[in-house]
């Protein structure tokens, strides 16, 4: 991704009070132009919030965002070229459809058939031509939150917000929406901002993804980045599965450290800035990039007994206790191709990691 | 309860049919001995001969509507002319109701939206506070309100001492004043239906309309009128038809020329002068104006509901 692309939107510094509750502490990012980006957080962290500010539903307690390099705090939300997939879809109910969809083109003084004809066409990219003059009252919530999507689309706005707008539908259809919305934002060069509290859809769709807690920006970065190189215990925890323990560092010399886990276990692994010998911290070690093999164990690799053994459908995953140290939970794909063997509760087996597996948090 | 084909589930459903009409009993025997019956009496009443001290001779006649409707001259023999005086009286208290309600709707849907969009907690207050002077009885508030509006009253006098007016406004026996005591009887019907629907309104449409580009009164025209509209037709519903009879308004406020068909038929049925079935008849046809108004309206807002 260029990185000279030029910036949608550039939060500064955003604080956002309720009362005296802080549901943003000093945020600050930059979304760029025609970028797919993610807002992920448990809920309650401020995601919505955040969405809120930048459409213009709350104001901002101290700091500012700038659209396309124009500050926004003195611009109502209805001058703002952004529109909103909401939370709960709040869909006009006395209008049908197409009306519903066509509202924004009416406002921005489309004629009336034009704003009907490119209703018609949103309408058509959700695949919901048919239901065009039901009542939402008339439509599951799946087909609602379609609308809802169409309707923010359809006066091609510059900037478009999208609050967990697939959280109502099933499995099946949510992933078929999934590779639609990444389609339609690719082919429409609108500026997505799509809010979710699923990693695992963060992590499909997401050009870049902001990991937020508790109001806090954790980490911002590409899929890839936030998920092998995570920053700190809640970003290792919160995206993917992870063996997280602690470790206490003995030595740091040439770019690696050398850590014991319990138990007289120790491995080697990159050093990270913060980190020097002497210290506790966590580490992560994600359960697909550790391997499994028969004891004698190989130099390296971590002697224990397999305690559990978890089939999950498209991956095997096995508890190992290490003799005196922790758990670890391993991945491996339920495929014959592979040479990953099954082992039974109560074998001994070596746990053995790939190059860079193990990863140690500054916090 | 479409009839099964279990005989056993059909025999329960008799019985609880039979029950339910037992437990309906109670409402049947109210509706029919308060409404229908009263109605039923005006109904006869009205096709009933006049005695001349009230009361009534049982001798079928039109003549109360005819009366109504068209002039005989003094003797009752001219070729029938149509007579305008009830007519117009009928006609003025339309107006009279219409405006109070108009009036009423003014004032009463920003304060309904305003209580409805404070917090949760003050919004109780606020309506009882709205409420608050309903609990004196209505002749007192209108005549409290003919005080209030005379010549000599405070409104008069504040606005003489702040130099606004030189000469007391005399709104005392005008329309006006009908007007304005109609809609201080009956302002609470108006801001009670319209609190209830605004309150049940989801805000994020409005936030959904602004977020579409919509400024505050095309939010307002588009997405919220609509909404509420249920809440505004009954509002409006509940001032005009009691405005539409009332008569302790236009008698203290208005004067000897404002009558209003309440007052009309009052008089009918008051002491040895009035005739019972000509007042049986004015209210038959009041009756029927407002069950008209009713219809119309009820489809109105099936159209628009939600
Ligand atoms: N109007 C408000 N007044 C007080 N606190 C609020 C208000 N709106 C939100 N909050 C608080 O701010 C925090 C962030 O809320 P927000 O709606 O942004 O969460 P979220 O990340 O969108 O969560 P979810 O995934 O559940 O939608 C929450 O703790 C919430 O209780
Ligand atoms: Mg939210």
């Amino acid at each position: 991704m260029p990185q000279d692309r030029e910036i949608a939107i550039d939060v500064r510094d955003a604080v956002k009070r309720y009362g005296t509750f802080a549901a943003l502490k000093r945020i600050s990012l930059t979304i760029r132009d025609n970028e797919f980006f993610t807002l992920l957080g448990p809920s309650g962290c401020g995601k919505t919030t955040l969405l809120r500010m930048i459409a213009g539903f709350e104001d901002v307690t101290e700091g500012a965002i700038y659209l396309y390099g124009e500050a926004l705090d003195t611009l109502p939300p209805y001058k703002r070229p952004v529109n909103t997939v909401f939370q709960n879809y709040a869909l006009f109910p006395h209008m049908n459809v197409l009306e519903n969809v066509g509202f924004g083109l009416e406002m921005l003084g489309k004629s009336k058939a034009e704003a009907r004809a490119r209703a018609g066409e949103a309408l058509e990219m959700v695949q919901l031509s048919q239901f065009a003059s039901r009542k939402p009252s008339q439509l599951s919530g799946g087909q609602q939150q379609r609308v809802a999507l169409a309707r923010a689309l359809a006066p091609r706005p510059r900037v478009l917000l999208l609050d967990e707008p697939l959280s109502a539908l099933d499995l099946k259809l949510r992933k078929s929406m999934q590779v639609e919305l990444k389609h339609l934002q690719r082919e429409t060069g609108i500026t997505f901002i799509f809010v979710t509290h699923d990693q695992e859809e963060a992590l499909t769709m997401s050009d870049r993804i902001a990991v937020m807690s508790e109001g806090e920006l954790q980490q911002l970065g590409e899929a890839r980045e936030i998920y092998e190189r995570p920053r700190n215990v809640f970003v290792a925890d919160f995206i993917g599965d992870t063996n997280l323990m602690e470790v206490t560092v003995d030595k740091v010399s040439g770019g690696r450290a050398q850590c014991h886990l319990g138990g007289g276990h120790s491995l080697t692994c990159d050093a990270v800035d913060g980190v020097e010998a002497g210290a506790r911290v966590h580490m992560s070690l994600r359960p697909e990039r550790l391997f499994l093999s028969a004891q004698p164990a190989e130099p390296g690799s971590l002697p224990g007994t397999v305690r559990e053994t978890i089939y999950i459908g498209t991956d095997i995953a096995t508890i190992v206790d290490l003799e005196d140290g922790p758990q670890f939970t391993v991945r491996s794909s339920n495929s014959t191709r592979g040479n990953a063997r099954v082992f039974e509760p109560g074998q001994n087996v070596a746990v053995n990691m790939e190059t860079g597996a193990a990863r140690l948090l500054a916090d | 309860m479409a009839g099964g084909a279990a005989p056993g589930g059909s025999v329960q459903s008799e019985t609880y049919r039979e029950a339910r009409l037992w437990l309906l009993l109670p409402a049947w025997v109210t509706l029919g001995l308060l409404t229908l019956a009263p109605l039923m009496i005006m109904l006869v009443y009205s096709f009933l001969t006049k005695e001349f001290r009230g009361g009534v001779i049982w001798e079928f006649s039109l003549g109360a509507y005819d009366q109504f409707f068209f002039d005989r001259g003094l003797f009752g023999d001219d070729a029938p002319k149509i007579e305008w005086t009830y007519i117009g009286i009928f006609w003025r208290s339309i107006w009279q109701a219409g405006v109070a309600t108009i009036l009423s709707l003014l004032i009463g849907f920003p304060t309904a939206y305003f209580i409805a969009t404070r917090p949760q907690r003050q919004r109780a207050l606020w309506v009882f506070l709205v409420t608050i002077p309903y609990w004196v009885n209505l002749l007192i508030r209108t005549v409290s309100m003919k005080f209030l509006l005379r010549d000599e009253g405070p409104l008069n006098d504040g606005l003489m001492a702040l130099g606004v007016i030189s000469e007391p406004l005399g709104i005392v026996n005008t329309n006006l004043a009908v007007q304005l005591g109609l809609f201080y009887s009956y302002l609470p019907f108006m801001v009670l239906p319209i609190y209830a629907a605004v309150e049940r309104y989801n805000f994020a449409l409005s936030e959904a309309a602004a977020d579409l580009y919509a400024p505050r009164w095309t939010v307002l025209r588009r997405v919220l009128l609509p909404a509420v509209k249920p809440g505004i037709v009954a509002g409006c519903i509940l001032v005009f038809v009691p405005s539409l009879g009332s008569f302790l308004a236009p008698d203290l406020l208005g004067g000897a020329k404002n009558f209003m068909i309440g007052s009309l038929i009052e008089e009918q049925f008051k002491g040895n002068a009035g005739n019972w079935p000509f007042g049986a008849a004015a209210s038959m046809i009041l009756l029927s104006m407002v069950l008209i108004l009713l219809i119309f309206s009820a489809r109105q807002s099936q159209k628009g509901g939600a």
